[in-house]
């Protein structure tokens, strides 16, 4: 018998992706995990992130996480705050930002999200949120990074809409559409963390958390999952991480246990 | 120039049955107050726009004010589901419920097509996902000057636009700072505006990052302290987080939702 780890598989997927971000990147924050995340990358091995939310707050550092996208807190300590068309158009459109960050309640083996419903979309079996900044932010980041929990549910072989495109239908197809970021390089779940194949890009398993084996990360893949011959194990969480992240969520309360 | 009067007589005169209405603030100074005063005056058959329907419409879809839905993101920011929203697409409550549905950049550049008198805006957007197939308001157009295949979407011309902004002075000239979302942009493509005021003061000092919307581009004002909440006014007061989370189980139960509606809304009075 092992010790249990002492932390969580939802820790640990906030801290990979957290570790993704490198010191003075420009980041462009979807709210809740990829918040969170970012901001733990700020409070420990990238003080000099660049954290850019769509309510058009640049440069934000709010030091605890905000609820939403455009609490006071991003205006108050940003460089600067500008509209929503300008943050769009000026700064996303041109390919200026580094890294996006989204969620997803779906994804496909070709990286593409779906945040707008499960089922049909006419009469639709639940109805999402819907797309905000996502497709342009996965058109145009010059990459993405997606984090997601791991379920059949959410990692399916096609999705139900496609919302914000990842590689579309295989190789070639963001260089047909126009789109001019690099697209999805990453799937952070909790379970390991997905990289598209250059070749065909479908995305494969290439890193496993300590403790996790192959064959039920392929049980809660909704394709025929390939995995990575170099498949490597990541690092578990530092005490230093651990301690930075739990204190930006206790410094938030209400957060947790909110979602759904 | 812009009148300065009460809400009930700005929403009386603005907004009308049947009318497209475009309440912004893109999670700061979201015109709350100014939502309830419509649900009050039982005004029906509404075009809704709105970036991120938020609380606002999530409440006045479920008081039976819209026919449709236009917008680009429906969540409960950072808390979950907008349930009545949902209950609408999904089950038709209180009426059907019709959708038109765009990302935030297509959004924001239709209102700023709106505000520059354009018919459409252009944009890198939309290419390859499901929703350009979904409204004839989004379509694909040729750069004529590099060839390169873009995207056009429609320009919004809003009705009325109705937005919350810190302060007014006599003259009726608003200023608002902090997060300013595309409330300039949804004032400036509207043929009507509203606007709501944490307070009317006799001189508008300047301040950094504020923006002016001049008296002369709007129909009427109205001083609502605190009538941005739950969202909140740089400067006046705080998100009240506690009450978007609180909002998830109001909403999702119709009695518990039509309870508080009475309670809070028809009642007049607003619990802060």
């Amino acid at each position: 018998m092992t010790e249990p780890p002492d932390y969580t598989a939802d820790e640990m997927m906030t801290i990979v992706a957290a570790r993704a971000l490198r010191d003075g990147m420009t980041c462009f924050v979807g709210i809740g995990r990829p918040s969170e995340a970012a901001n733990l990358a700020s409070a420990t091995h990238a003080p000099g992130l660049v954290l850019i939310y769509e309510s058009g707050t640049i440069g934000a550092k709010p030091g605890f996480l905000p609820l939403s996208i455009g609490d006071g807190v991003l205006a108050e300590t940003a460089d600067t705050v500008v509209s929503v068309p300008e943050i769009f158009n000026y700064w996303l459109q041109p390919g200026r930002i580094d890294v996006g960050f989204l969620g997803a309640a779906q994804i496909d083996k070709y990286g593409n999200i779906n945040t707008t419903v499960i089922g049909d979309y006419r009469n639709p079996r639940v109805r999402l949120p819907g797309a905000g900044g996502a497709p342009e932010i996965a058109a145009s980041c010059r990459e993405v990074i997606v984090i997601l929990r791991h379920s059949r549910r959410a990692f399916v072989e096609r999705v139900d809409f496609v919302t914000s495109v990842g590689f579309g239908d295989g190789p070639g197809c963001r260089e047909r559409l126009g789109l001019t970021g690099a697209g999805p390089q990453r799937v952070i779940t909790d379970l390991g963390v997905l990289r598209p194949s250059p070749r065909t890009c479908e995305l494969v398993l290439t890193e496993v958390y300590p403790g996790v084996r192959v064959p039920e990360v392929s049980e809660r893949t909704g394709w025929d999952l390939a995995v990575s011959d170099d498949l490597a194990e990541v690092p578990p969480p530092d005490p230093a991480e651990l301690s930075a992240l739990r204190r930006l969520i206790a410094a938030a309360p209400a957060l947790e246990g909110a979602a759904p | 120039m812009a009148e300065i009067v009460t809400l009930a007589e700005a929403i009386a005169e603005a907004v009308h049955d049947g009318d497209t209405v475009a309440m912004e603030g893109f999670t700061h100074l979201i015109p709350h107050a100014a939502g309830h005063e419509v649900i009050r005056q039982r005004r029906r058959d509404l075009t809704l726009v709105r970036m991120t329907p938020d609380l606002i419409y999530d409440q006045m879809i479920g008081a039976g004010c819209a026919r449709k839905l236009v917008f680009s993101w429906g969540g409960n920011p950072g808390v979950g589901s907008l349930h009545r929203f949902r209950d609408a697409v999904q089950n038709g409550w209180p009426g059907p419920l019709e959708l038109e549905e765009h990302s935030h950049a297509g959004m924001a550049n239709r209102y700023a097509a709106g505000a520059s008198g354009l018919p459409f805006a252009v944009l890198r957007g939309y290419r390859g996902t499901g929703l350009a197939g979904q409204t004839a308001n989004i379509a694909e157009i040729t750069c004529p000057f590099t060839g390169e295949t873009l995207t056009a979407v429609a320009a919004l011309r809003p009705d009325v636009a109705v937005i919350h902004a810190q302060r007014a002075d006599r003259a009726g000239n608003v200023q608002l700072w902090g997060i300013i979302g595309v409330q300039k942009e949804a004032v400036l493509a509207s043929r009507r505006s509203v606007v709501t005021v944490e307070e009317v003061v006799d001189v508008l000092d300047s301040r950094p990052g504020a923006i002016v919307l001049p008296s002369w581009v709007i129909s009427y004002v109205a001083e609502v302290p605190g009538g941005a909440h739950p969202s909140y006014a740089l400067g006046y007061s705080a998100r009240d987080n506690d009450f978007y989370l609180a909002w998830d189980a109001i909403s999702r139960d119709r009695d518990a939702f039509t309870r508080w509606l009475d309670e809070n809304v028809h009642s007049g009075i607003v619990t802060r």
